[in-house]
């Protein structure tokens, strides 16, 4: 196994864009990322689409050679993956096994989702499909109901308040209300946080995500040709993906995302660091229980000690490790099959350098993580400056 | 179809909840309502829905019946 190096980032703003189909946003994230390797579209020997549902919210099919011909990418593997809000980590995983095992040296992964087409109710079922179908979707579970769930109990057995949920949304609001691609560049308070239209008790507005338009790509290439395309390229140091039960009730313990524990066992073994190394991450705070779980489980605090830990600030901008200085997926946006690969993109960011009144002083050692549905796919992935 | 939409699936206690105000289009009409995972008394999980009086973690539950395959229970006592 070859080492990988990401060396090119694109992204579009994430929002609400009613003018734009799914293909254009995936189209203008792929060529930033081209353009900023200073590749041509010619010399991309296979493309990875990260896509939950484009066929649910769109109505469009066989997305990947219909975003790739997009760019002129013809003549090559494109494949879409889909594994929920992991589908674009899902993507990544795979272009990064093709380089390492020297398969292809120069790849594209697009991450894309066009939800705001269908009304919120639409999205929800849509969504909601991402869990099991025939026990928790038939009972009426939307995917907030299921991390209402895991937080009431997290809350049962840790002591988890209320306040240490809304302290997540009110961090991740201030860091996305300095990134001008940001869905939501709003700071809010801890009052207006603990006081959102409920949405699943004890979730309220302010502890959901967004619902988001969006796209994010990375190129890809084998670290020793990286200086080919860039002067500063990002080493994929560990990468990870693992898979648990879809549904709630089949996991010993809710209040632990099994998958996110072991896909991170593996990577941290693979990049040789331990998780204390870890200066700053991206998270897949879909939900604000999904952050705290996220700092518990990838071993950065203990079980049950991710509340207190986000209630005194140690995961904001300037705090002893910084958690999604995006703004996450609470204020940049949460494109479900975007997600996953503009989490690398965020990460990148940091680590060259690039993330003006967001840049993190200690930038050489990042991780990001990306959850499928309510657990059941992870994908850590742990990037260091070359 | 699994078994749990067929069998009885007897009492338990409520191992987590949540109250739903935010209904997928399907449930719609039925909210907000209350929904929650039990841990039967016959070992293992299910999830269902609670009608009538809100129960919290720890409630002991009594199964009513099924309602197009989805279990109900009511809280005990």
């Amino acid at each position: 196994m070859r080492p990988v190096a990401v060396v090119g980032i694109g992204k579009t703003n994430f929002g609400a864009f009613p003018d734009r189909d799914l293909r254009s946003l995936a189209v203008e994230a792929g060529q930033k990322a081209l353009e900023n390797a200073h590749v041509q579209p010619s010399q991309i020997e296979a493309f990875y689409l990260g896509n939950f549902a484009g066929p649910s919210f769109v109505g469009q099919n066989h997305l990947a050679p219909y975003v790739a011909a997009g760019m002129d990418i013809t003549g090559v593997p494109a494949t879409r993956f889909e594994a929920a809000c992991a589908s674009s980590g899902a993507a990544f995983y795979q272009a990064v096994q093709s380089v390492a095992a020297g398969i292809s040296d120069l790849v594209l992964v697009t991450g894309v989702e066009k939800m705001t087409s269908q009304t919120t109710p639409k999205v929800t079922e849509i969504l909601a499909a991402a869990g099991d179908i025939s026990t928790e979707g038939r009972a009426g579970a939307t995917f907030p109901a299921l991390f209402a769930m895991i937080a009431r109990r997290h809350m049962y057995q840790y002591g988890t308040t209320r306040e240490m949920l809304a302290a997540v949304a009110v961090k991740n609001h201030a860091n996305g209300a300095k990134n001008p691609a940001a869905h939501m560049r709003k700071v809010i308070t801890m009052e207006q946080a603990l006081a959102g239209k409920p949405i699943a008790d004890p979730l309220t507005v302010y502890d959901c995500s967004l619902i988001s338009d969006g796209a994010a790509a990375v190129v890809l290439a084998p670290l020793e040709r990286a200086s080919e395309f860039t002067d500063k390229p990002v080493r994929i140091l560990g990468i990870a993906q693992t898979s648990d039960y879809l549904a709630l009730d089949e996991k010993d313990d809710i209040t632990t995302l099994r998958a996110v524990q072991t896909s991170s066992e593996k990577a941290y073994k693979m990049a040789g660091v331990q998780p204390s190394d870890i200066q700053f991450a991206e998270l897949h705070d879909c939900f604000t229980i999904a952050e705290i779980l996220a700092i518990e489980d990838l071993g950065f605090v203990k079980k049950g000690e991710g509340g207190p830990y986000s209630l005194a600030g140690c995961t904001c901008l300037n705090g002893a490790r910084p958690i999604n200085t995006s703004g996450g997926l609470k204020s940049k946006g949460h494109p479900v099959g975007a997600t996953g690969v503009g989490q690398i993109c965020d990460i990148a960011v940091q680590i060259r350098g690039e993330a003006g009144e967001r840049q993190v002083k200690r930038n050489t050692l990042g991780l990001a993580q990306n959850l499928g549905g309510s657990g059941a796919t992870s994908v850590v992935t742990i990037l260091s400056a070359a | 179809m699994s078994t749990a939409a067929v069998v009885n699936p007897g009492p338990g206690t409520v191992y987590t909840e949540t109250i739903v105000y935010s209904a997928p289009e399907a449930y719609v009409n039925d909210a907000p309502y209350q929904m929650a995972i039990v841990q039967l008394d016959s070992g293992r999980r299910i999830t269902g829905r609670i009608d009538g009086e809100r129960a919290a973690i720890g409630d002991r539950v009594a199964f009513t019946e099924f309602r197009q395959s989805v279990p109900f229970f009511r809280k005990q006592g």
